[in-house]
């Protein structure tokens, strides 16, 4: 079908598109033509984006899809076109015929694209190796551990080199296990004063340091999820600096939030990794802003029973999918980075750390497309949200930043009513 | 940021925390702990401030003392009293905290007393009574995991007050197991709103929380130093589970470092009052020379700990 997206501001980082009341043309699934309709392009379907954005659509780098129709019908109304999926499902991702089903699944939904990451250990469990070869013929983009670690620093060793002869990716959260297993939140002022088991920065340092040496040696592909520190963003930035192929990723909750909102222990600020502090948060947003990180919804839908918790007690994690524009337009303001920078983040920037050739708007690449009105202002309340998660420390906040229409290779997979 | 503990007259509805809570609502509650002190002299120790109102100690967390404590405080206001020791019943059960507030709810219960394992707890239940309009129950926390033991708190500023007069030219020191101990959150919280110019906190650094100087707490690793001219140390019982392990090598090597000796309390000001809010491991964080010396007012604590719980519960309650 050939469609015209006419009269949007054409916005594409990575190609340095920016162009005001300009159309977007796609035939055959992809990319036809920007502000000019190829030869002989008759468009089928209009849709009007006078006042909106046409951008790639988002690839989000964390999103948990517990009931999965609901949690991609939520990512195509948050314009996420590409979900990448940890493996901490239940039960985790380790075993082919597993990630066969959640590929066929998604392709049969067919909503925003599905992008499984295996499990590197069976169960999880950081002691012996998935079928990583397996898993990956079966669709894996990568391999990782979610947010549980590999303990045993030899087993993580082999897993790098095992890895690094198939060329494989290995994403890890990087958590020193002795210094996270008991604590709940940043250690520091808020988890002294309110009688919180901390968790140290030296958590997050320990693990990124082990990490670092590891792929100095192995020469595998590392992608380092959920930073939470500034020291931890520092070891990344050597290490890059160095030439090492280590990429990371924050959670966008992270950039806007710090332990102090926690206020009088609110379940729905506790994270994995936790908020941590004010200079904290900086340094995150400064990554992103520089690109050195790409920013993720971390999308984490826990039930109600789960929340009404002592926090302690309490699930971490937020819903994500729905806000990682809104909250991302946000950090964008608040950080003035322009919006085409801030695009590239939850679009170009992923693209890259998964090597895929998506998340840009150049004619010929498939037509993964959101269409958002920038100005338009929504409630956060549980039945606005399509995903079963309602869990946010953002309900009642007013959201900027609305998406109109989504298109997943050309098939219009989202559209707002009025 | 609204605080949960206050309604919107500014009155104490829950007592949650000491922390956020203006000193003219400490020194109403000390001052009515006062008034009575003398019902607890009388024959009749009853006054019928709570008749016909329902107290229910909620208790998710072993205690005997500050259950005991409570309970003798809400039966001289005249309430009904009611026990619940939640820890193994419900809670195996599968039903959640809120859940059982609920059915107790439904019970017509007037007020709360909360233990609980994890900090924070008694917020919860304090905002979920507040999502569904119960402003006429109310909370006392009686200690939350790590974070506050209020009316502990209190009833040493009771004690203090009573010995001392004056908090504004006092040299307050808290010994022991800081960051595990709710108490002395309570305590520091309480002596810098009411005005102590000189709080410190003295103990090996695994038992320190991080950024305690951010509560406005001088910290003191060396006892001898720390002890120097204080007109009040506050002793901390040190858990058995504690002693041996990552955070101390013994309880031998503990006492010998922070363990208070006649020796060492003689640093203090000669009239400086030696409190603990119990239960005492003789021979651990005290000798028992000192908990049993003339300076030692760990007694009285227990009796003033009386008042100022009936004080806390006839105000919310009241209000």
């Amino acid at each position: 079908m050939n469609i015209e997206i006419k009269n949007g501001r054409v916005i594409d980082p990575k190609n340095g598109i920016d162009r005001s009341n300009t159309s977007l043309y796609i035939a055959d699934g992809r990319v036809a033509g920007i502000g000019e309709a190829p030869a002989g392009f008759a468009a089928e379907q209009s849709i009007d984006a006078a006042g909106c954005v046409v951008c790639p659509g988002l690839i989000d780098l964390g999103a948990r899809l517990n009931s999965i129709e609901a949690e991609l019908a939520a990512a195509v109304a948050g314009g996420v076109t590409s979900v990448v999926v940890p493996p901490d499902a239940d039960p985790p991702l380790d075993e082919p015929e597993l990630a066969d089903r959640l590929v066929h699944r998604g392709a049969e939904i067919g909503r925003a694209r599905v992008l499984p990451l295996g499990a590197l250990t069976l169960g999880l469990n950081g002691e012996r190796l998935s079928e990583l070869a397996g898993l990956k013929k079966a669709g894996c983009v990568a391999f990782s551990q979610a947010n549980k670690t590999v303990v045993d620093t030899e087993a993580l060793l082999r897993a790098m080199e095992y890895a690094a002869t198939f060329g494989f990716a290995i994403w890890l959260q990087p958590q020193d296990y002795w210094l996270s297993r008991n604590g709940i939140a940043h250690e520091g002022e808020v988890a002294s004063r309110l009688g919180l088991a901390g968790i140290p920065v030296a958590a997050e340092t320990i693990a990124i340091g082990t990490i670092i040496q590891l792929v100095r040696d192995t020469g595998c592909r590392v992608h380092l999820t959920r930073i939470s520190s500034a020291a931890g963003m520092a070891l990344i930035q050597r290490a890059q600096h160095d030439h090492l192929p280590i990429t990371c990723d924050v959670g966008v909750h992270h950039l806007l939030l710090t332990e102090n909102d926690i206020g009088f222990f609110n379940p729905h600020a506790r994270f994995c990794p936790p908020l941590r502090a004010q200079s904290d948060r900086l340094a995150l947003s400064s990554a992103a802003a520089s690109g050195l990180a790409a920013i993720c919804s971390d999308h984490t839908p826990v039930g109600a029973d789960d929340k009404l918790l002592p926090f302690g007690e309490a699930k971490p994690g937020a819903t994500g999918l729905e806000v990682l524009l809104p909250l991302t337009l946000k950090w964008a303001e608040a950080a003035q980075i322009d919006l085409p920078t801030a695009l590239a983040r939850i679009t170009s920037a992923p693209a890259e750390v998964l090597g895929l050739s998506s998340g840009h708007l150049a004619v010929g690449a498939s037509a993964d497309v959101c269409v958002f009105d920038p100005e338009a202002t929504w409630q956060l309340t549980p039945e606005a949200l399509k995903s079963r998660g309602k869990n946010s420390p953002w309900l009642g906040y007013m959201m900027t930043g609305q998406v109109k229409a989504t298109l997943v290779g050309g098939r219009l997979v989202y559209q707002a009513f009025g | 940021m609204h605080n949960p503990q206050l309604n919107k007259n500014g009155e104490l509805s829950h007592l949650l925390s000491v922390e956020g809570l203006p000193k003219a609502i400490l020194n109403q509650i000390l001052d009515t702990a006062a008034s009575f002190m003398e019902v607890s002299a009388r024959e009749v120790k009853k006054v019928p401030l709570l008749r016909g109102k329902s107290v229910f100690n909620l208790f998710f967390e072993n205690s005997t003392r500050t259950r005991t404590t409570f309970e003798i405080a809400a039966k001289r206001l005249s309430a009904d009293v009611i026990n619940l020791d939640i820890n193994k019943s419900s809670a195996s059960k599968g039903e959640t905290l809120l859940d059982t507030i609920d059915n107790l709810c439904a019970m017509h219960a007037n007020l709360f007393v909360v233990r609980h394992a994890s900090s924070g707890a008694p917020y919860l239940i304090a905002e979920h009574l507040q999502r569904a309009g119960r402003d006429d129950i109310h909370v006392v926390n009686a200690g939350d995991g790590r974070h506050a033991h209020p009316t502990q708190g209190l009833l040493d500023m009771y004690t203090i007050r009573h010995y001392k007069k004056d908090f504004t030219q006092l040299r307050v020191a808290i010994v022991g197991d800081i960051l595990h101990s709710r108490v002395a959150r309570s305590d520091i919280h309480a002596l810098t709103t009411l005005g102590v110019p000189e709080v410190r906190a003295i103990g090996p650094e695994t038992l320190l929380p991080k950024h305690l100087d951010k509560l406005g707490v001088h910290v003191f690793h060396d006892m001898n130093e720390g002890l120097k001219d204080v007109d009040v140390v506050i002793m901390l019982r040190l858990q058995n589970e504690r002693m041996t392990g990552a955070l101390l090598p013994s309880a031998g090597e503990y006492f010998r470092h922070y363990g208070l000796t006649p020796q060492k309390l003689a640093l203090a000001k000669p009239d400086a009052i030696v409190m603990h809010p119990g239960p005492m491991n003789r021979g651990v964080e005290i000798h028992s020379a000192v908990a049993d010396g003339p300076q030692a007012v760990i007694l009285p604590q227990v009796t003033f700990g009386i008042a100022v719980r009936m004080a806390v519960m006839s105000i919310v309650a009241g209000n």
